[in-house]
């Protein structure tokens, strides 16, 4: 089952990743048109060894390709924060700082899991998730703390995307098995760490944490019409001609 | 003995291998090259990528491989996820190569930073401490953006990770 934890995992990589390389070509700057692929490829690399891992312990004929570019939006179970439109920069920002203040505690804690491979994506995505709580911490700051523009984006941005942030710290019934097995940190563990990088960077941005009403479902497969036209684009390739190499 | 010296001549041949982004520098001074072992009579190379998304990894395990070979040894790439790769295991030559080719090699150890701390990196150039970082990521993942203040030098950042 351990496989279906790791999926869940990949998905959120792969499905940001897949995101910010949208940006690509359409960035405000130019350092940032380098920054956000090469962002992007860190969780990009980072989806495929979990998927080549998960595929290798699901033991079913199924590679990093196939679970990839051949599964329906119902069966992906990513975060809806990962999913979730690039909108502005501000947006895009907020998103990376919410995923990465989570995943920088999640890979530190995961580098005593129990499974090598883990241990091994562990260490290294642990420090690029400190590097992109840097950057995208950065830029919160810059924004919301910025001209009376940038400031009234940046507060749209968390009005759009907090209600998505509390499903990070949920654990799927297979997520759960492999807390317990040790393979994988415990989700619900990673809230104070989260909240205390969320509050730094909020308050040198003058922003205020909303009350919200949370929306999940992604681990259960229910997406928001985004993710499909998502997948539309990325599976195109291998939709349209079946079992295309380069 | 034979297999003693086939040892240190598949490393050797290994080693030599440039980084494809940062030609100045071989695989063994990034530390990449972890290691080359003969295992019945193959070549065994043990490679530590340096990012999870690193588009080179591909293409410096190719490269390898193909240096093998050309050696005349029946060649295999091992890829190493775990210890992860570190700038601390970039060698004193390997700092002082990026340095004359006018990369700034990392600063300190890898480790601890605070959130939003920066190094004090000083000019390949002309060796300042007067610089100041313009972007975090520059042409590659593992390089930020600096200028030179002093003089006036934009220049790469080796990070420190
Ligand atoms: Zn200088």
């Amino acid at each position: 089952m351990a496989h279906l934890a790791l999926i869940e995992l990949a998905d959120d990589h792969l499905i940001l990743g897949h995101r910010l390389s949208e940006w690509c070509g359409h960035a405000p700057m130019l350092e940032e048109d380098l920054a956000l692929p090469n962002m992007a490829l860190d969780l990009i690399g980072t989806a495929r060894t979990l998927y080549d891992h998960a595929a290798t312990l699901e033991d079913a004929g199924r590679s990093e390709d196939d679970l990839a570019f051949l599964r329906v939006e119902r069966e992906y179970r990513n975060l809806l924060l990962v999913e979730r439109p690039n909108g502005d920069f501000a947006q895009t920002m907020l998103r990376q700082l919410y995923f990465a203040a989570f995943m920088a505690p999640f890979w530190h804690a995961a580098q005593d899991s129990s499974d090598e491979v883990v241990r091994g994506v562990a260490g290294k995505a642990s420090k690029e998730m400190a590097y992109h709580i840097r950057h995208a911490g950065e830029w919160v700051i810059r924004l919301g703390d910025g001209t009376e523009e940038s400031a009234e984006r940046m507060a749209e941005a968390v009005e759009e995307l907090h209600r998505f942030t509390d499903e990070l710290f949920e654990s799927s019934p297979e997520a759960e098995a492999t807390e317990t097995a040790g393979v994988l940190p415990s989700r619900d563990r990673i809230r104070a760490a989260w909240d205390a990088t969320i509050a730094e960077v909020f308050s040198q941005a003058a922003l205020e944490v909303p009350e919200v009403y949370p929306q999940t479902g992604g681990r259960a497969g229910l997406h928001g019409e985004c993710l499909g036209h998502l997948l539309a684009e990325m599976q195109y390739l291998q939709r349209a001609y079946p079992g295309a190499t380069w | 003995m034979v297999a003693v010296l086939d040892q240190a001549r598949a490393w050797d041949a290994a080693a030599a291998v440039p980084d494809p982004e940062v030609p100045c520098v071989t695989v063994a001074d990034l530390g990449i090259l972890r290691w080359v072992k003969l295992r019945n009579g193959v070549a065994v190379a043990g490679v530590s990528p340096t990012y999870s998304g690193c588009p080179a990894v591909l293409a410096i395990e190719m490269a390898i491989e193909a240096a093998l070979r050309e050696a005349g040894f029946d060649a295999e790439i091992e890829r190493l996820l775990s210890p992860p790769w570190t700038t601390d295991w970039i060698t004193d030559e390997g700092r002082e190569k990026l340095r004359a080719y006018g990369i700034a090699p990392p600063v300190g150890a890898a480790g601890k930073g605070a959130l939003f701390s920066d190094p004090v990196v000083p000019c390949p150039k002309c060796g300042s401490t007067s610089t100041e970082k313009l972007s975090e990521f520059g042409s590659t993942a593992c390089k930020a953006q600096y200028r030179c203040t002093a003089c006036a030098e934009p220049f790469d950042y080796f990070k420190c990770i």
